[in-house]
């Protein structure tokens, strides 16, 4: 590999993405769901080289194959930081109890992605609920990275309550719609004082460019890998897309114009 | 007794903890979570607290999920 200079590095190397005092360097956060299988999830998430995945809390499966490898076995904690989540709770109190069990399992783990869905059809949070537990949690000493919708004063009021990280989606959970509000997320990004993540709607690599290129400090992406056909190219996919868009948001892009202006220099032509 | 473990009436012979439990189960050693009643047994207690009739067990995991 070709050196790099040392101004480029060392603008890259200040670069880490801070989320609750913990700098990280990938600034791409994976799902662990929806794949074929436990080796793939290891090879996909290995290849979007995340460092933070997230993980849902389901009740065992009493009396199947209690010796079959575990999530935990091929994602080892000691590598990665997890990200347990609340998904599939539609209030509050489910939300809570969902954090605390995960917070019983990871031995004290205090980092936790709240969501708490307002209906199943468009998955969108619903939003005095998730204000609620988002309230209890962080009394309660949780840290929360807060799943929501694209509203700015929302997404403002998680910030000023405490929540380490606000998580706009970009277009409905599982949907691969893309990011379909520009706006609001830059007005989000604009105004935020903690880090603000494209959580959900992400379909393909350029989405992740376009998150990142709007200034957010990262995304959060599981359905685009993991229902690709091949998860593992896709994987190293979106970890290129979200470095060249994060690239290309530092670097600034050069102002839009309404006609063409020329490459090269005008005079010395030899006509 | 009987027991509701995740959800489904189990009967078991008593008195029995919870990681007593958990080793019928085939979960010992496991990285698990048990509530009893909607509260959490915190693992250093799993040997010590005892489970009662009706009680209402939830053993959770983490699994893939987004």
């Amino acid at each position: 590999m070709e050196a790099m200079i040392p101004a480029m590095q060392q603008a890259v190397a200040s670069d880490a993405l801070v989320i609750a005092g913990k700098p990280y360097t990938s600034r791409l956060l994976v799902g662990t769901g929806k794949y074929k299988d436990l080796e793939q999830t290891r090879l996909a998430v290995e290849a979007s080289g995340a460092q933070i995945v997230t993980v849902a809390i389901r009740r065992t499966n009493i009396g199947q194959h209690p010796n079959e490898p575990s999530l935990l076995d091929v994602l080892p904690p000691s590598r990665y930081t997890y990200l347990p989540n609340t998904a599939g709770c539609f209030n509050a109190e489910d939300a809570i109890r969902t954090c605390r069990l995960a917070r019983e399992l990871l031995d004290g783990h205090e980092l936790v992605k709240l969501e708490v869905l307002g209906d199943e059809k468009t998955l969108y949070p619903d939003i005095p609920q998730t204000l609620q537990a988002a309230e209890i949690l962080i009394k309660d000493g949780f840290k929360v990275m807060v799943y929501t919708n694209d509203d700015p004063i929302v997404a403002k009021r998680f910030a000023e309550m405490g929540c380490v990280a606000v998580m706009p989606l970009a277009a409905p959970i599982g949907s691969g719609l893309g990011i379909r509000n520009p706006y609001n997320i830059r007005f989000i990004v604009e105004e935020a004082t903690v880090p603000i993540l494209v959580d959900a709607g992400v379909g393909t690599a350029s989405d992740a460019a376009v998150a990142m290129e709007l200034g957010c400090d990262g995304v959060l992406m599981n359905t685009a890998i993991a229902l690709a056909k091949n998860p593992v190219l896709m994987a190293s996919a979106m970890k290129k897309a979200i470095e060249a868009g994060r690239e290309a948001y530092r670097a600034g892009r050069m102002p839009r114009k309404q006609y063409g202006s020329p490459s090269s220099p005008v005079g010395g032509t030899v006509f | 007794m009987q027991i509701i473990l995740n959800g489904e009436a189990q009967v078991v012979s008593g008195p029995l903890t919870v990681s007593q439990l958990l080793e019928q189960l085939g979960l010992g050693g496991r990285r698990v979570a048990v509530e009893v009643n909607r509260e959490i047994v915190p693992r250093s207690r799993h040997g010590e607290h005892e489970l009662n009739h009706d009680d209402r067990v939830e053993v959770v995991r983490a699994i893939g999920g987004g």
